[in-house]
């Protein structure tokens, strides 16, 4: 029974998911437990798009499904969950940029893996980003742009984390619409993920050192 | 006796538009006067040679350059994005320094920044621009959203139009309240009831949406004649611009605007026929729109971004199944009407090749943004001229040399035997003006076919 609500949310059966959700809700089941199924569930969704066997869709309509289940079991939660997370990522868009469309996929992706995301949102002040650093004591911090405009926001968010004294403590990626590794170069990142597979594959070499 | 357009096939059509774009007229009808007779031999030149690459017949003297930015003419000019959306005769002015400056072959305009106060009449909500949520030197930005509801694919179908008036429309102009009070033009039958349907055209809110688009109005037409005449004024000086419209991928035109990205995934799953069913109806409108913005500019090249059918925007089962069929339809029926459909491959399209390249041969034009070139070439080349694709970083970032490599691969590679127009792969806003003039040069040098 556990196992189906796993399997059932990875193949993307939103009625039937719900359904299961809404039957064991009623059997009167831990809810914390029918949220750890829903995010294992979601979990093989992610692995499925880094096999590319998935793709943008899925993620977003699995996050869909994952969002009403989430709706639907916290009435009921007593305590919060209690995750292990693999450590902490900072993500935004940055400043002058506001698109957001790539940047909640890599905070979904990043999430659903594990880490702790603080999604800054979009044309994100660099004070802001170098704030949330230093409140969170995050190891990473992903810098998400769509356009042109970004390179130059990219290296100034990278400069003032520099100037905070902050450079060393944090691995920095880049990713988005028309970013390369020539622009990685140019704003002084670490790595540059061409899409939300990369940016969890790196946050997963850096955290683990 | 030449042959009625109505009797010309697809290939006839396309030849004489050619005809008719190598004797330009001005907008009074008459043979545009050039400024020299090497501006009239420039002139001819590039349209012969754009032709050729298109046409896939016979390889051109020497590989097309053109040029398609987006706020670079401005920026480059020192002036911010919000001047060049306010003040029309500078962004012309910086537009036609632009095209002196670098000569591309061909160009597609100065329309990009748009006009400000008219978005302003009108309180155009889909967009953030300059002075409204974008500081004053950043290009205007969309704003996602379902502006579209799930529920409403059963009115967009039945009346397109009306739906487009009555809900679409007043949700991303908020100067176009009023439209929600009138009723559908198909009720104006006959003479018993006729004067109902025009009752709601006495309301405060129905006039003051009217009131708006007359303003409107006169703003867009204000703006279009200083472009208009920046057009005409760069050709007699041997600069053709032969951009004649836009229209869209019918998956698109759901996906960006009306539904929005997240929209039409969770359709895909949750309600497909309802999805397929609308974008075949609205597949003949996106050909009406190609066909009627030829016949109004005269020119031939139809622009058609596309953006959601990119690689990892669908699974290929979902490609063939939701974008390809209806976009497919909206080429053939350009083409079948005389027009060349000018599609960019937004983002990276690798995986899709095998899919577009079956479209008719030499009918078609594609600019290409982060798709590998030699790839493209050896399949859709094979049918379609290829635009493209020094990268956005390269032109704002690289040197002059990386350049100069960058389009040397590309002249040896997809500008083997023609079909192939030297160009920026993603409309550019901040690049450095030495890499633009080294790519067009080292073009017009390299490029020459021996
Ligand atoms: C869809 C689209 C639009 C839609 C947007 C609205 C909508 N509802 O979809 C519409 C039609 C409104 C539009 C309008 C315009 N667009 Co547009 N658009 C696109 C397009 C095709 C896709 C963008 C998108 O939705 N991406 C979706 C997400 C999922 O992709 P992503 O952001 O790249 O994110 C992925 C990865 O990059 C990565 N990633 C993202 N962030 C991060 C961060 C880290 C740390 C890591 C590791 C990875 C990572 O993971 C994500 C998921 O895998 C792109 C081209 C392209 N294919 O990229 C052009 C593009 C962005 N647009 C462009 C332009 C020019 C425009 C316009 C100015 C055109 C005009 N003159 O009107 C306007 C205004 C700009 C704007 N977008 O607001 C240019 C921008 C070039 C530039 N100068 O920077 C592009 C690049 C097209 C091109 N090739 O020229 N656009």
């Amino acid at each position: 029974m556990a196992k189906d609500l796993v399997n059932t949310l990875a193949d993307l059966k939103e009625k039937e998911a719900l359904g299961m959700v809404q039957d064991r809700l009623s059997a009167g089941e831990d809810p914390l437990r029918i949220l750890d199924d829903a995010r294992r569930g979601v979990e093989i969704v992610g692995k499925r798009f880094s096999d590319e066997e998935y793709f943008i869709p899925d993620l977003v309509y699995s996050g869909e499904i994952l969002k009403q289940i989430t709706d639907m079991v916290k009435p009921k939660l007593t305590k919060a969950a209690e995750v292990k997370r693999l450590g902490k990522v900072v993500v935004g868009t940055v400043a002058g940029d506001i698109h957001d469309i790539g940047k909640d996929i890599v905070v979904f992706m990043l999430d659903v893996t594990g880490f702790e995301v603080f999604d800054l949102g979009i044309d994100v002040p660099v004070q802001k980003f170098v704030d949330k650093i230093k409140e969170t004591g995050s190891g990473v911090v992903g810098l998400s742009g769509f356009l042109t405009l970004a390179f130059q926001s990219m290296k100034d968010t990278v400069g003032a984390i520099e100037k905070a004294g902050l450079r060393n403590q944090v691995k920095i990626m880049i990713g988005g619409g028309q970013m390369d590794e020539q622009v990685r170069s140019f704003a002084g990142a670490d790595a540059y993920g061409k899409d939300a597979m990369d940016a969890v594959k790196l946050a997963k070499g850096w955290i683990r050192g | 006796m030449e042959k009625r357009w109505e009797e010309m096939t697809a290939d006839e059509k396309q030849e004489a538009q050619f005809q008719k774009l190598l004797r330009p007229k001005d907008h009074e009808g008459n043979d545009l006067k050039f400024q020299s007779p090497e501006a009239e031999a420039n002139y001819k030149a590039n349209i012969t040679r754009i032709k050729d690459a298109i046409q896939l017949k016979k390889t051109p003297d020497r590989v097309p350059v053109t040029l398609l930015p987006s706020m670079f003419p401005f920026i480059n000019a020192g002036m911010t994005v919000q001047e060049a959306m306010y003040d029309y005769d500078r962004c012309a002015l910086a537009f036609k320094k632009f095209i002196l400056e670098f000569k591309p072959d061909m160009h597609i305009g100065a329309a990009a920044p748009g006009p400000g106060k008219f978005y302003e009449i009108l309180d155009y909500k889909l967009y953030s621009w300059p002075g409204h949520g974008v500081a004053p030197e950043h290009s205007y930005q969309c704003n996602e959203g379902e502006y579209m509801k799930a529920e409403e694919y059963d009115l967009l179908m039945t009346d397109p139009s009306f739906y487009f008036r009555n809900f679409y429309l007043p949700r991303v102009f908020g100067a176009l309240q009023g439209f929600q009070m009138l009723p559908p033009l198909t009720g104006i039958l006959e003479m018993y009831g006729v004067a109902f349907n025009f009752i709601p055209y006495a309301l405060p809110p129905v006039q003051a949406t009217y009131k708006a688009l007359f303003e409107a109005g006169a703003e867009a037409l204000k703006w279009a004649m200083v472009m208009g005449g920046s057009n005409g004024e760069l050709a007699t000086l041997g600069f053709p611009n032969i951009l004649g419209g836009f229209t869209k991928a019918p998956f698109d035109t759901i996906g960006d605007t009306l539904r929005g990205t997240k929209g039409i995934i969770m359709d895909m799953y949750r309600q497909p026929d309802k999805l397929l069913q609308a974008l075949e109806a609205i597949m003949p409108i996106m050909i009406g729109m190609g066909l009627g913005a030829a016949q109004q500019t005269g020119n031939p090249l139809i622009f058609i971004p596309l953006h959601k059918g990119a690689d990892s925007f669908l699974s290929d089962e979902q490609f063939k199944k939701f974008y390809w069929p209806t976009l497919k339809q909206v080429m053939l029926g350009l083409i079948e009407g005389g027009c060349i459909p000018f599609l960019a491959l937004e983002g990276h399209w690798g995986s899709r090749l095998n899919v577009i390249q079956d479209i008719p041969k030499g009918k078609t034009v594609w600019m290409v943004d982060q798709t590998d070139m030699a790839k493209a070439k050896e399949t859709l080349g094979k049918n379609a001229c290829l635009i493209g694709n020094v990268p956005s970083s390269m032109l704002n970032l690289g040197t002059p040399d990386e350049v100069k490599a960058c389009c040397k691969k590309l002249i040896d590679t997809a500008g083997k035997g023609g079909g192939f127009i030297m160009g920026n792969g993603a409309f550019f806003d901040e690049a450095k003006p030495e890499n633009v003039k080294t790519m067009v040069d080292f073009a017009k040098d390299y490029g020459v076919y021996k």
